[in-house]
């Protein structure tokens, strides 16, 4: 026996939680595996589609104009643009009132922790009133314990880019706050629980003290920004109460790694997973996988590894959303190791695959997807993997895998790999989503590409 | 030698032949390097610890582990004491995206601390010793069952423990069964099935022998309804809330018979079950992690949740459709110890299966009792705020009883929100075979 689904995502990021949710909309048994909490926690929770390319000055105004124009080999080209709208579309439905920008193409600016302004295409409901593009008067908070924003730096910068309006900030100490390393939750789980702080006059709910804080500080200012720590679970009503407080709008300024924003998006794709009856299976690896000996092409099952015990996950098709070089969907060895894989796994006479092992093998080279040993195309020597020029075009931030136009991983024939693998989001080549800002962008159009047409070849056999 | 001759490649998980390390006589001894070496630093486990959630003064896991073990390179540096506010949920093992092995530093700095920093005269060392201990001592409640209840539900007895042990007097001590498992066990003959192919030797583990042996009844129900011969091995403790309070010296002596009594078993071609989610993770993952005695890896491997391995082994969803069971509601709680076994979305799964049952999952948060770690006066606190969202949880939610597979949750569980709780082997036996007690 395996454990049997129609559908099997392997990832739980955007990519593969869109793929998810993207076959489960086709009315099919969808389950999602991941192994450990993804890079969405590491990221901003904006969502770019497209911010930079190759050749054009400055931030792109409509990303939409600039697609076109991308290489053959880029993710977008494979999907196409109306896949790449649908997907947004999707998002929007899913994301409700959670993200905003779906009212317009063009993209829009919002400041960062380090005063720079980024173009993307939605952005948090929290960092709405803190757009670029918006003529207010801004204050920015920073705290003495949270070293990864320095408010009045913050604000010199963008002062330095030219934004249409004053940025002046302050450094104060958070009440409730003891100690330098408090951790980012802490500070939210203050502001969620509305926690009793001792403040300079008495004590205080968290939100009230806050505010209090802040107060004397505000000069003609209409909007406060924050670094994104304001509250987990009841964020809304956070800033709510902190507008309240204050008598201005308040705005969350993204942050670095780890990112609220970024796991409350993670929180909110987790919970439409369980609403649309997705089964999530988290925590364990997928270390193989194993064809019907008839025809090879065609993969059987998973297996998965649960603490040193192999369970067969079996589904009809299957999306493969493990993350690049970050997320090490695509992994490398310093040497190839000659020699096959293990074939230890033998179940009621099902073949085991021939390749596909799960470290650097001559077939695959030294960088390599340990899954099912897809062909990711890189120079042997390693030295061709970067350019000296810090900011140039690095070969090895395009690393991941080719695929045709179902995305489905290409050998180095230019073959599908597997009739019913896909593959969605970072674990993909032929972009440099830092460079372009274009991550996010790419993880929903192709998980939405991949997961739905997954779903709709469930029963389908040519 | 240096680094760059001798690289350490990138790990993947599944392909390597893990070399398991002793720890005993010297926690030194285990070679952390590569783990602290993988750590970049991205601060995700930091923000899955419960305790450094609702308190700043705990440093937190990526402090904990490579931070520290990097500190103890330099000769004058100890192990912090926030070594010990941690609770060994082990949240942050399912949370790192780069296979820091945090746990298990965890695990090696909480010994080593209470080895070299811990004065075993210390009413704490006495506290922590009992507490991990709990096998020791249940044998003489389970003797005189109603003796013991009467007198641990005293409030001069919950007193008194606080004052001079630093055991809470807010938490009602879980009731003696009147019956031990095993002896009922031995009451009713072992084995009612024979099935030389089909064979288990269950790990029932200390809760459900002393206090609630309708889950371990239960197990052997829904499996003799398979037709599986069950084996019930001696067994000492699995070792949990001995590695929550660093007495590696009393896990080892425990594991030492586990390993020698479920290898014989496996032996004998039984897979061995748990249906404690903490026992089944402490087999799995801290026994490979932390001994090396032969069959260490061998009952690691062959060792199973109770459900999962239905699922595996049978057509456990086919055999649940159609079946209806008098209408309950469930609100569920996924133990820390289910999650990171990759187990947490099973028992919502199946019970969609059952007409009559409704099972709503209360979220990811985590219930805060971790063990034993929520019977200390000193974290009492810190234990019932970590549980608070999980109460709010479920009290929203549309259900009267609680449904969980860890003893603490579910003693955390009651105390924090008075709903009966119950065992899904218990909700299984009620669908499958009829007798749910």
């Amino acid at each position: 026996m395996a454990i049997e689904d129609d559908v099997l995502v392997i990832g739980g990021g955007l990519a593969g939680a869109t793929a998810a949710l993207a076959a489960a909309d086709r009315d099919v048994c969808v389950r999602l595996v991941t192994f450990k909490q993804s890079t969405l926690r590491h990221a901003s929770g904006l969502i770019d589609v497209l911010g930079y390319a190759s050749g054009v000055n400055g931030p792109l105004v409509d990303p939409f104009d600039a697609i076109a124009d991308l290489p053959d080999s880029h993710p977008y080209r494979r999907v196409g643009e109306e896949t790449i709208r649908d997907a947004l579309a999707f998002f929007d439905r899913i994301a409700g009132p959670a993200y905003e920008g779906g009212h317009t193409d063009t993209n829009a600016l919002v400041p960062t922790h380090g005063g720079t302004v980024k173009p993307t295409a939605r952005y948090p409901a929290s960092t709405a009133a803190g757009l670029a593009s918006d003529p207010r008067d801004m204050l920015l908070v920073g705290f003495e314990t949270l070293a990864d924003f320095d408010a009045p730096l913050a604000a010199a910068h963008l002062d330095a880019a030219g934004v249409p309006f004053e940025a002046r900030g302050v450094t104060l100490s958070f009440p409730g706050i003891r100690r330098d390393d408090a951790k980012i939750t802490r500070y939210s789980n203050l502001l969620d629980r509305e926690e009793t702080v001792e403040t300079g006059t008495g004590s205080a709910t968290a939100r009230e003290a806050l505010a209090e804080a802040i107060r004397p500080h505000l000069a003609d200012e209409s909007r406060v920004g924050f670094p994104a720590i304001l509250g987990d679970e009841h964020a809304d009503e956070v800033r709510a109460d902190l507008a309240a407080a204050i008598g201005a709008d308040v705005f969350e300024v993204p942050m670095g790694p780890p990112s609220l924003p970024g796991m409350r998006l993670d929180d909110l794709l987790y919970a439409a997973l369980e609403d649309a009856s997705v089964r999530v299976t988290a925590g364990v690896p997928v270390i193989d996988y194993q064809t019907n000996g008839t025809g090879a092409d065609r993969i059987d099952r998973v297996i998965v590894d649960r603490n040193g015990t192999e369970i067969p996950h079996r589904a009809e098709q299957y999306v493969l959303a493990t993350g690049g070089l970050v997320g090490k969907g695509i992994r490398s060895d310093r040497s190839v190791e000659s020699g096959s894989r293990d074939d230890d796994v033998r179940t009621d006479g099902v073949e085991p695959a021939d390749a596909g092992g799960s470290a650097a093998t001559e077939r695959s080279g030294v960088v390599f997807e340990p899954i099912f040993d897809c062909y990711v195309p890189h120079a042997p020597d390693r030295y061709d993997w970067f350019v000296d020029d810090a900011f140039g075009e690095h070969p090895y931030a395009r690393f991941g895998l080719p695929a045709d136009r179902e995305l489905r991983p290409l050998d180095a024939d230019d073959e599908p790999e597997f009739e019913n693998l896909r593959a969605a989001g970072a674990v993909l080549g032929g972009y440099d989503y830092a460079a372009e800002k274009s991550g996010a962008g790419v993880s929903l159009a192709t998980g939405y590409a991949a997961g739905r047409r997954a779903g709709d070849e469930v029963g389908y056999r040519p | 030698m240096s680094d760059a001759e001798r690289p350490t490649d990138d790990h993947v998980p599944g392909s390597d032949d893990f070399e398991p390390i002793q720890v005993f006589p010297e926690a030194e001894d285990m070679d952390l390097r590569p783990g602290a070496d993988n750590c970049y630093k991205c601060s995700t486990c930091d923000t899955n610890c419960p305790v450094a959630e609702v308190d700043d003064e705990f440093p937190g896991p990526k402090f904990q582990g490579p931070e520290q073990w990097r500190l103890k390179r330099q000769e004058d540096h100890d192990i912090d004491s926030s070594v010990m506010k941690c609770s060994n949920c082990m949240r942050c093992d399912g949370a790192c995206p780069s296979e820091v092995p945090l746990s298990q530093m965890h695990n090696a700095a909480r010994g080593e601390y209470v080895d070299e920093h811990m004065d075993t005269f210390s009413r704490e060392y006495v506290r922590n010793r009992i507490l991990a201990n709990y096998r020791r001592l249940a044998p003489l409640g389970a003797a005189f069952p109603r003796t013991a209840n009467f007198v641990m539900g005293l409030s001069v007895t919950k007193w008194m423990g606080e004052k001079l042990l630093g055991i809470t007097g807010e938490r009602e001590f879980p009731e003696f069964a009147t019956q031990t498992f095993r002896e009922w066990w031995a009451e009713r003959g072992g084995a009612q099935v024979r099935n030389e192919n089909k064979r288990i030797a269950y790990f029932h583990g200390c809760y459900s022998n002393y206090n609630t042996p309708q889950v371990a009844k239960a197990l052997v129900r829904v499996y003799e309804r398979f037709g599986y011969e069950i084996m019930v091995p001696e067994q000492s403790c699995s070792g949990t809330p001995m590695f929550a309070n660093g007495m590696l010296d009393d896990a080892r002596r425990a594991a030492e018979t586990n390993v020698r009594e479920l290898g014989a078993a496996i032996e004998d071609g039984a897979d061995v079950i748990a249906s404690c989610s903490s026992c089944s993770m402490s087999l799995r993952q801290e026994y490979p992690e932390l001994f090396d005695f032969d069959d260490t890896e061998t009952v690691a491997e062959n060792t199973w949740d109770a459900i999962e391995y239905l699922r595996v082994h049978e057509d456990l969803e086919a055999a649940l459709e159609g079946t209806s069971v008098d209408g309950e509601r469930y609100a569920y709680h996924a133990p820390c110890h289910s999650r990171n076994q990759g187990l947490d979305g099973q028992t919502v799964e199946l019970m969609a299966l059952i007409d009559g049952v409704d099972a709503e999952d209360v979220g990811d948060s985590c219930s805060g009792i971790s063990g034993t770690y929520g019977w200390k006066a000193e974290n009492y606190e810190t234990s019932m705020k970590i549980g608070e969202e999980m109460f709010e949880h479920m009290d929203a939610a549309d259900a009267t009883t609680g449904l969980t597979e860890c003893p603490t949750c579910s003693m955390q569980m009651e105390h924090g929100t008075g709903y009966e709780i119950t065992h899904t082997l218990e909700v299984l036996e009620d669908a499958l075979v009829g007798t749910k007690e």
